[in-house]
């Protein structure tokens, strides 16, 4: 199991109702992390609908995980 | 001077003043694309918008997709911004201004940018209707309309 930071934005923010929260997980990539957390929230949107940054970095779903990282869900962007 | 940048702003966008960042002697045409927010949405009457971003990550974005323009287009420069905060039915919400020697390859490029910003640029639009519940356009949520863009 590791620890890290999880932050939600927009429609995530909403539906986790909160911003942040610490997690402790045994996912490998960011695809495990996020299953576990749409369970957890009632999140509705495919994964491959959304994006997913490591430390401030877009990064692919089955990046590698690492105790300590700050990882950020986007629900399906919509500018313009 | 930088001859391309995208940037998010707080405040009121001046596609006036943004367009006279592309003069170039060198340049024969310039395109320049302004999205505005419509007072509707899937048959909803929308009375005003929120745009909510993650700023580093979208600057960073933003600017990869003008880079990648100027190397895939001959253009001379390209600029976007895209606004944040609360905007008003008529607010230019998005503007991309691209400069070239020759029209084909302006337009080529603007809509080029465009369409890239709005697929990955990580920007959330919310919407406030006349009736109902605001909404998150794009994404699922129980029991409430889920919009398309």
């Amino acid at each position: 199991m590791i620890e890290l930071q999880a932050e939600y934005f927009a429609a995530f923010r909403e539906q986790a109702g909160c911003s942040s929260e610490p997690v402790r997980t045994a996912a490998g990539t960011v695809a495990e992390l996020y299953a576990e957390i749409a369970a957890k929230h009632g999140f509705l949107d495919s994964m491959t609908r959304c994006k997913v940054a490591i430390n401030d970095e877009l990064v692919e779903w089955e990046s590698p995980l690492a105790a300590g990282d700050k990882v950020l869900f986007f629900p399906p962007v919509a500018g313009g | 001077m930088d001859k391309n940048h995208f940037k998010l702003a707080t405040a009121a966008l001046e596609p006036d003043r943004l367009k006279r960042e592309l003069l170039d002697d060198k340049a024969g045409a310039a395109v320049c694309f302004e999205g505005w927010v419509r007072n509707h949405h899937a048959g909803e009457a929308v009375t005003a918008l929120e745009y909510e971003s993650h700023a580093g990550i979208a600057e960073k974005e933003g600017q990869r997709i003008l880079d990648e323009a100027v190397s895939r287009f001959e253009i001379i420069a390209a600029f976007g911004q895209h606004r944040v905060g609360r905007l008003e039915i008529g607010d230019c919400a998005v503007w991309v201004g691209v400069s070239a020697a020759h029209r084909g390859a302006a337009f080529d490029a603007c809509r080029y940018i465009i369409d890239e910003l709005k697929a990955r640029v990580p920007i959330w639009k919310k919407e406030h209707y006349v009736e109902g519940p605001s909404g998150w356009v794009n994404c699922a949520t129980r029991g409430a309309q889920a919009t398309h863009s």
